[in-house]
């Protein structure tokens, strides 16, 4: 356990070396930010009846999305994992005295965390105290604010257990590009990075509900500015371990099946 | 123009190698713009209308954009790619050679695989024209192509300033993302539903509303007044070309005073 | 041909250091030192000679490289090249050479040799006579037949450093430069390399301007060599005088029948001594090589004499160091 800690943490020192991507980040996520407020604004003026999601929410949940993009976000790689499994020198990670799949895994979230870390405080700061329709709302209740930051955490690792059968993937397509680039597109749809979950058709959102995507975006934002009460929040942060038990488990038989079928080609 | 045809030949047969990965690149491409819009048709499905605007015109306006920004892309990949041929010193090998250096960026790289996202605009593009009851005159049409070229025009001298810039440094280039990929999510949509500021910066400074929005208004015969001043608006896009192309050239001129 | 007049250029680097604080303040003010790269160069080539470069890493090669192809804009001083100052007219000088980066290439890297031959005629606006007629002759050559059809990256460095220079070659041009076109080659294809340089010379009257770190290379092709050193020229003459001047020491090997003692000999130094074998060094100011083994056939049985110059890469090390480069 102490090793993954440690290559967390590395990999975290390290992302956070790069300052001026940040600036250029936190520039970018709050134009995205203003102009996706913007869109709602406009569609939330003219809607006489009432919508399963307030505008006081779908803002909150918009900057909450660009704060935590790292965290949410699946097109977010690390060419380093692909450029080891495309060129076949994954071998040489297996002399480690570690388990491959908690190695790459710590390595991601370190990632993650540290961009996050870089990016969300500006956002988070400024966009508290923006005027009024574009105003990031404080949190419906302490409980919520408690439950929100452990059911976004939680997401961080369903987030990094899915993303993990994107580099899984390249195994057996030896390309970084094609699959992963569906599994991302997707799984944002899905996750609610598009338009809130709340906000699809019905049909879509019982897909939506069915699929593990929704658990790293939708539901934390949502638990957030209360749009889902805590006592169905409460399920959900159970509900999100189990997701991550799942994956987790799925996602080490998988790669262990790949690199069996690596060793057995002989790199 | 015959270099150039020559470097697409050689750019095509390059990829050509690489075949299944082309394919599932082409797909994979084209399903970005394919939930962005389907994000659209969910919201209209549920509000029913954006302010004053209807379901197809705003797909009309999706599908201008997306095919000005996606063909300019597939041309001008070298620019956006430049920081590599800067910092690998590639570039050095583009000024032994005696063509425009411009030109030689241009030829060095073409996003084939566009063609998915192309295809996918194009589609979009005749669907929505197929659904708005338009009258449609000789004016009309060319203010259409018109809006294509000159957004391509003005992604282009974004994607040229940029390229610029890696002379001086290649960090934070991202920042430029706000006008390219941000340009093109606010354009999708018709300006008038955004705030001022936005509304001012998209008009005056990086013209995306004066190709976009404004003959758009034209052709869904929305104007008051004379239709003219909105169908030649689209030209500012390539007006907009001109002081980026004199970037570069100042750019140019410091690489070769300070090196890398 | 090549005339390079007080040739100066100095950079801006920024220096970065560890620690907080200073990158934080970097973020606002960058300290700079300033690197003099080429420091009042002068020398000038003459029509059809091969010229070799030399000097350790970082010593200016490459800057003056770059002035003389026209990337790269000087400080101060001028240059002519063939009547053109190659910054001034970019693109109608460029036509009229050819460069080599031994560690980039110039072809597109995933298609056949003869498509990037077809493209850079284009590029280069070559008529199609001169272009068939000069493929036909770097093919023949350079025995690039089997590699023409063959894309590049299936290509081995020695082969594809063929390519390269004959892509380099296409338009004609009167000055090549090349930036060590030998690195990283194996022998053959360096002696290959060497062989066709000198061939396009001879034949062709082309004036080579090259960089290495090889010294062979300069040995078999270079009859003159100029050597930079912290940005400046350090030395600018033959490879014969800089023989003179700094190989006069001679190595003697002498095996013979069995000699239980070492022997003496007046004027030479001797270096090593078994029962069969001995070297010595001779200073052949003080002591002719002929005096120095009919010494030692007086005393002893001799079996087998060699004589060697000093290596010309010892030279080489000499002359840095006396510049303490």
């Amino acid at each position: 356990m102490r090793t993954y800690l440690s290559v967390g943490k590395l990999r975290f020192i390290h992302g956070m070396q790069y300052r001026t991507a940040a600036f250029a980040g936190i520039a970018t996520q709050f134009f995205f930010g203003f102009v996706f407020i913007m869109i709602f604004v406009a569609f939330y003026s003219h809607s006489t009846v009432e919508q399963p999601i307030s505008l006081e929410q779908v803002v909150s949940y918009s900057w909450l999305r660009q704060a935590f993009l790292a965290f949410v976000a699946l097109w977010f790689r690390d060419s380093e994992i692909f450029q080891l499994i495309t060129s076949g020198n994954v071998a040489y990670e297996l002399c480690r005295p570690c388990r491959l799949y908690e190695f790459w895994f710590s390595k991601l979230v370190g990632q993650r965390l540290s961009y996050a870390v870089l990016r969300c405080f500006p956002i988070l700061a400024v966009t508290f105290f923006l005027p009024a329709p574009y105003r990031l709302n404080p949190p419906a209740s302490a409980e919520s604010l408690s439950l929100f930051v452990a059911a976004l955490l939680l997401g961080l690792l369903v987030n990094v257990a899915i993303s993990m059968f994107i580099y899984i993937s390249v195994f057996w397509t030896m390309s970084p590009i094609g699959s992963t680039m569906m599994i991302a597109i997707v799984g944002d749809f899905f996750s609610g990075m598009l338009i809130p979950v709340p906000l699809m058709p019905d049909w879509l959102q019982q897909v939506s509900y069915a699929l593990p995507f929704r658990w790293a975006l939708d539901f934390p934002f949502r638990v957030y500015s209360g749009n889902i009460a805590t006592a169905e929040a409460l399920w959900g942060i159970l509900i999100q371990a189990v997701w991550i038990v799942a994956l987790f488990l799925l996602g080490r038989w998988a790669l262990q099946r790949s690199l069996r079928k690596l060793v057995v080609q002989g790199g | 123009m015959k270099m150039y045809w020559s470097y697409l030949r050689i750019l095509f047969k390059s990829i050509a190698q690489y075949r299944l990965s082309f394919w599932l690149l082409a797909v994979g491409q084209s399903l970005t713009p394919l939930t962005g819009f389907a994000g659209i048709y969910f919201m209209f499905e549920r509000f029913g209308q954006l302010r004053d605007w209807q379901f197809y015109e705003v797909a009309l306006c999706f599908a201008v954009v997306h095919l000005s920004y996606t063909l300019c892309e597939a041309f001008a990949r070298g620019f956006d790619t430049f920081s590599t041929l800067v910092v690998n010193g590639g570039f050095d090998r583009l000024l032994v050679r005696p063509r425009s250096t411009l030109v030689q960026v241009l030829g060095s790289r073409f996003e084939f695989a566009r063609v998915g996202r192309i295809s996918f605009s194009l589609i979009l593009l005749f669907w929505a024209i197929g659904n708005l009851d338009i009258a449609w005159t000789a004016a009309k049409v060319v203010t259409l192509l018109l809006m294509i070229v000159s957004g391509m025009a003005i992604v282009a001298g974004i994607y040229i300033v940029t390229a610029s810039l890696c002379f001086w440094t290649v960090e934070g280039l991202e920042i430029a993302n706000i006008f390219t990929d941000g340009g093109r999510e606010m354009a999708q949509y018709p300006l008038n539903i955004y705030g001022k500021w936005v509304k001012v910066f998209f008009t005056y400074v990086i013209p995306y509303g004066c190709v976009n929005y404004l003959p758009l208004l034209y052709i869904l015969d929305r104007t008051q007044g004379s239709g003219w001043l909105y169908m030649l608006t689209p030209l500012v896009g390539v007006v907009f070309l001109l002081p980026c192309l004199l970037i570069w050239r100042f750019g140019v001129k410091h690489y070769c005073s300070t090196g890398s | 041909m090549i005339t390079l007049n007080g040739i100066s250029k100095s950079f801006k680097v920024a220096k970065r250091s560890a620690g907080l604080r200073q990158a934080a303040k970097a973020l606002f003010v960058r300290e700079h030192t300033i690197v003099e790269a080429l420091r009042d160069i002068t020398f000038s080539i003459g029509k059809g000679e091969i010229v070799g470069y030399i000097g350790p890493n970082g010593a200016g090669k490459s800057t003056s490289i770059k002035v003389m192809s026209g990337i790269l804009v000087p400080d101060r001083g001028s240059c002519e090249i063939m009547g053109y100052t190659p910054w001034k007219e970019r693109t109608a000088y460029v036509k009229q050479i050819g460069v080599v980066f031994g560690q980039r290439s110039q072809l597109w890297w995933d298609v056949p040799v003869i498509d990037s031959f077809e493209l850079l005629r284009d590029i280069y606006k070559i008529p199609t006579q001169v272009y068939r007629a000069n493929v036909d002759l770097l093919t023949e050559t350079l025995d690039l037949a089997s590699l023409l059809p063959t894309p590049v990256r299936q290509l081995s460095l020695g082969q594809r450093m063929r390519c390269e220079i004959a892509a380099s070659l296409l338009h004609d041009p009167q000055v090549l430069f090349l930036d060590e076109p030998t690195i990283g080659l194996d022998a053959v294809s360096k002696i290959a390399v060497r062989h066709f340089i000198q061939t396009i010379n001879k034949e062709k009257g082309i004036t080579v301007v090259l960089t290495t770190h090889d010294m062979n290379d300069i040995e078999a092709l270079a009859n003159r060599i100029l050597m930079i050193g912290h940005g400046r020229l350090l030395y600018d003459g033959s490879l014969g005088e800089l023989r003179r001047r700094f190989g006069a020491q001679k190595t003697i090997t002498v095996e013979y029948r069995e000699h239980s003692l070492p022997v003496r000999v007046e004027g030479a130094e001797l270096l090593s001594w078994t029962a069969e074998r001995a070297m010595f060094t001779v200073d052949t100011s003080r002591c002719k090589v002929a005096d120095a083994i009919a010494q030692l056939s007086e005393q002893l049985e001799l079996v087998d004499v060699a004589v060697e110059a000093t290596p010309i890469d010892e030279i080489i090390v000499q002359l840095y160091k006396e510049h303490s480069l």
